[in-house]
C-alpha cells in the first residue's frame, strides 16, 4: 500500500446524502476478476447525465470528493473503493460513512475523512462558487484545507498510522502467528468444519 | 462483569487484545465465499505466495451470477462465466470446498450455511457480502467484509477489529395476522434510519422476536446492514437448537450436549447495559412497504406517498424529492394504488421454504394479474427440492408465475434477471437502491405475503385485500 501523508487536488462537491455503494459502482461492473480498471463503473448511473458534476470542468479531474452524510452505505463491495481510486480520488470527505466502506478505504489507502456536516456545507459553497479550488488533505494534522477554510477531520488512530506508514495488514497480523496457533489449539472440538461429510 | 450477547461472543474470539489504538485480533470460525468478492483476494494470496490457513473452515458457493434458467448450459454472459470459472479455479488451486451451479447444495451463501448446520450459536462468521448479518439469527457474530479482509481471513483466519457498540432492538407484543418478520425489520429501519446502526451490533430481543421461527429471525438479522449495522444477533434458544439438531454439520452425541450447554450461556446478562436501546410495539405493526430508494424510506401499506414539502430536515427532504423523481411517484398517492410490472419472490432475505410456503398459501387457486410477471427463485437447491416435494412449484406455476433455479437473481440483477428501465417491482429482497434490480428499475421492498397479494391484484396489496 502506498503511504499517504498529504494530498492536494481538485475538490468535487457531491450534494447527495446516502450515496450507497450500488450508486458508487453498480453491480454490473463487478464482474471483472482483476483489481484495476473499475473507473468506468464509478457513479455509472449518474455519469450518464451530462449535468452530473463529474461531467463538468474542472471537476472531471477531481481527486477529493466532498459528499453528503452516509457515504458508502449498503453492499460490502470493495469495488466501490477501487472505482474511486482508479478514477483518481484519494480522499472522500463526509460527515458519516458506511462502516464496511470506511474499513475497505483504510485497507486500500483511500482516506475517508469524517468532517462535521457544517464544514461539508462550507466546502460545498466554496467549491461551487470557485470551481477548481485546490483542496489539501493533511493526514499528519488531520485537517482539510481550502483557501481560508481549515476543517478538522476524524479518522481512527490505527488506520491513520497504517496509512502514514503504508503498512500491509496481513503482514502485521502474521507477526502474531504463534498467538493464532495457541488460540486454535484451545478451540472447542465440537465446532464445525467444512470438510465434506461421508455420503450416507 | 455483566455482558451483552455480542460482547460474550467477541471476548471468546479474541486472539490478542490490541493496545492503545490497535484493534483486537479476532478468530474467525467460518468463512463463506462467493464468486463476486473473492477473485482479487485469491490474486493477493498468489502475489504474496500465501496459502489458505484453514481450508477446513472455508466454503464457497456460486450465487450472484448464476442464471436461474437453463443451468445445464454454459453461462451466456462471458463476464459472468469468467467470474464463476475463476472461483472454480481458485477453489481447486487452494483446496476449498465449492458447491457449483447445478450441485444439490448450491444456493445463496446465506441460505446454504444455516441449512448445512455450519452456522451455530456463538461462532464468528464472515463473508465478502454485507448480508452475512443473516447468520446472527443463531446468536453468531456474523458480518460482511470487503475483499481485502477476505484475503486477510484466507491468509490468517483472523481479522483485526475494534469492538462494536451494542444496541438493543426490543420488539414486544404480538404480531397481527399478515404481519411478518419482514415488516418488523422494515419498521426498524424506517425508525432508526439507514445510518442509525452504524458502528453497532444490533441485538433483537423481546417477546415478538422470541416467537419467530429461525427462518423469520434470519429475515430480521439479514437486513441489519440496511440500518447501517454490520451485524444483528438474536440469543439462541430452544427454537435455535431444534433447527440445528440433525443437520449435516451439527454436533452429535456428547458433543451435542456440550455444545447446547455452552449455547445456553449465550444470553445478554440481566444487568448488562447496551449503548443504545430502541423499542418497537409489535401490536402496532402492519404490512410495510418502501416508497423510496433506500430501505429507510418505508411506510405502512395503508399510507400514502409522502410529500417532501412536509419533511423539515433538509437532507431528508432533498433525498425524498430525488427518490420520488426516480420512482416516478406523486406525493399523496395511496401506496395501494401503485401498479407493479414484476413481482420477485426470493433472495437471502426471503428465499427460504417458509417464505415460499407463505406466498404459495396466498396465491393458491388464484392467478397473477394480467401484465404482471412473477419470478419465484428459491434461495437454494435444497429449498427448491423441498418446495417441489410439497407441490409449491405447481401452485406457483398454476398461478402463472415462473419457477426458477436457485441464486441471488433479481435481488441485484447480476444475472439476466433484471428490471427494464422504468419497470416497477414488488420485491422480497433487501435493497431498493436506484438501479439495483436493473438500470432505471424501480423497487418496492415487501414481505412474501405482500408480494403474493400484489401479484394477484397488480397493485401493492396485502392478503387481506384479496378477500374484499
Amino acid at each position: 500500500m502506498e503511504a499517504f501523508t498529504t494530498h492536494t487536488g481538485v475538490g468535487v462537491p457531491l450534494r447527495r446524502s446516502n450515496v450507497d455503494t450500488d450508486q458508487i459502482i453498480p453491480a454490473v461492473y463487478l464482474k471483472r476478476v482483476s483489481r484495476t480498471g473499475f473507473e468506468d463503473g464509478l457513479f455509472a448511473g449518474w455519469r450518464a447525465d451530462e449535468h452530473f458534476i463529474l461531467n463538468q470542468e474542472p471537476f472531471k479531474a477531481g481527486s477529493v470528493l466532498v459528499a453528503g452524510p452516509d457515504f458508502g452505505t449498503g453492499s460490502s463491495r470493495e469495488h466501490a473503493v477501487w472505482a474511486l481510486m482508479d478514477y483518481g480520488f484519494r480522499v472522500v470527505v463526509s460527515a458519516r460513512f458506511g462502516d464496511i466502506f470506511r474499513g475497505n478505504s483504510g485497507k486500500q489507502g483511500l482516506v475517508a475523512a469524517q468532517c462535521s456536516q457544517s464544514d461539508v456545507e462550507l466546502l460545498w459553497k466554496l467549491l461551487e462558487s470557485e470551481p477548481g479550488t485546490p483542496v489539501t488533505v493533511d493526514l499528519t494534522d488531520k485537517t482539510v484545507r481550502a483557501k481560508d477554510l481549515v476543517a478538522p477531520f476524524e479518522i481512527d488512530d490505527y488506520t491513520r498510522w497504517r496509512l502514514l506508514e503504508g503498512l500491509d495488514d496481513i503482514a502485521l497480523t502474521l507477526r502474531h502467528e504463534p498467538e493464532i496457533s495457541d488460540y486454535e489449539g484451545n478451540r472447542q472440538t465440537w465446532l464445525p468444519t467444512t470438510d465434506p461429510l461421508p455420503a450416507v | 462483569m455483566s455482558r451483552t450477547l455480542a460482547e460474550k461472543v467477541w471476548e471468546a474470539h479474541v486472539v490478542r487484545h490490541g493496545s492503545g489504538a490497535e484493534p483486537d485480533l479476532l478468530y474467525i470460525d467460518l468463512h463463506l465465499l462467493h464468486e463476486v468478492t473473492s477473485p482479487q483476494a485469491f490474486d493477493g494470496l498468489r502475489l504474496a505466495n500465501r496459502k489458505v490457513r484453514r481450508p477446513d473452515l472455508t466454503i464457497a458457493t456460486e450465487d450472484h451470477n448464476v442464471p436461474t434458467v437453463d443451468i445445464d448450459k454454459p453461462i451466456a454472459d462471458p463476464v459472468s462465466r469468467t467470474q464463476v470459472e475463476t472461483l472454480r479455479r481458485n477453489c481447486a488451486e487452494f483446496g476449498l470446498r465449492l458447491h457449483p451451479m447445478g450441485d444439490v447444495e448450491q444456493g445463496i451463501v446465506h441460505v446454504v450455511g444455516p441449512q448445512l448446520g455450519l452456522t451455530q450459536p456463538g461462532m464468528t462468521v464472515v463473508c465478502g457480502d454485507s448480508h452475512t448479518s443473516t447468520h446472527g439469527a443463531f446468536g453468531a457474530l456474523a458480518f460482511g467484509i470487503g475483499t481485502s479482509e477476505v484475503e486477510h481471513v484466507l491468509a490468517t483466519q483472523t481479522l483485526p477489529l475494534r469492538p462494536f457498540k451494542t444496541m438493543a432492538i426490543n420488539v414486544d407484543g404480538e404480531l397481527r395476522p399478515g404481519v411478518t418478520a419482514k415488516d418488523i425489520i422494515l419498521a426498524v429501519i424506517a425508525k432508526i434510519g439507514t445510518g442509525g446502526g452504524q458502528g453497532y451490533v444490533l441485538e433483537y430481543r423481546g417477546s415478538a422476536i422470541e416467537k419467530l421461527s429461525m427462518e423469520a429471525r434470519m429475515t430480521v438479522c439479514n437486513m441489519s446492514i440496511e440500518a447501517g449495522a454490520r451485524a444483528g444477533m438474536i440469543a439462541p434458544d430452544e427454537t435455535t437448537f431444534a433447527y440445528i439438531e440433525g443437520r449435516p454439520h451439527a454436533p452429535s452425541g456428547a458433543d451435542w450436549d456440550a455444545a447446547v450447554a455452552y449455547w445456553k450461556t449465550l444470553r445478554t446478562d440481566d444487568d448488562a447495559k447496551f449503548d443504545a436501546e430502541v423499542h418497537i410495539d409489535a401490536d402496532e405493526l402492519t404490512p410495510f412497504v418502501t416508497w423510496g430508494t433506500n430501505p429507510g424510506q418505508g411506510l405502512p401499506l395503508g399510507a400514502s406517498v409522502p410529500d417532501p414539502e412536509q419533511i423539515s430536515d433538509e437532507t431528508e427532504r432533498v433525498a425524498a424529492e430525488k427518490a420520488l423523481a426516480y420512482m416516478g411517484l406523486q406525493p399523496g398517492t395511496p401506496l395501494r394504488d401503485i401498479r407493479v410490472d414484476t413481482v420477485f419472490l426470493g433472495s437471502c432475505t426471503n428465499g427460504r421454504i417458509e417464505d415460499l410456503r407463505a406466498a404459495a398459501d396466498v396465491i393458491k387457486g388464484k392467478h397473477v394479474a394480467s401484465g404482471v410477471r412473477m419470478l419465484v427463485v428459491p434461495g437454494s437447491m435444497r429449498v427448491r427440492k423441498q418446495a417441489e416435494d410439497e407441490g409449491l412449484d405447481k401452485v406457483f406455476l398454476d398461478a402463472g408465475a415462473e419457477w426458477r433455479q436457485a441464486g441471488c437473481s433479481m435481488c441485484l440483477g447480476m444475472n439476466p434477471d433484471q428490471l427494464a428501465p422504468g419497470e416497477r417491482s414488488a420485491s422480497t429482497s433487501n435493497r431498493n437502491f436506484e438501479g439495483r434490480q436493473g438500470k432505471g428499475g424501480r423497487t418496492h421492498l415487501v414481505s412474501p405475503l405482500v408480494a403474493a397479494a400484489t401479484a394477484v391484484r397488480g397493485t401493492l396489496s396485502a392478503p387481506a385485500d384479496l378477500e374484499n
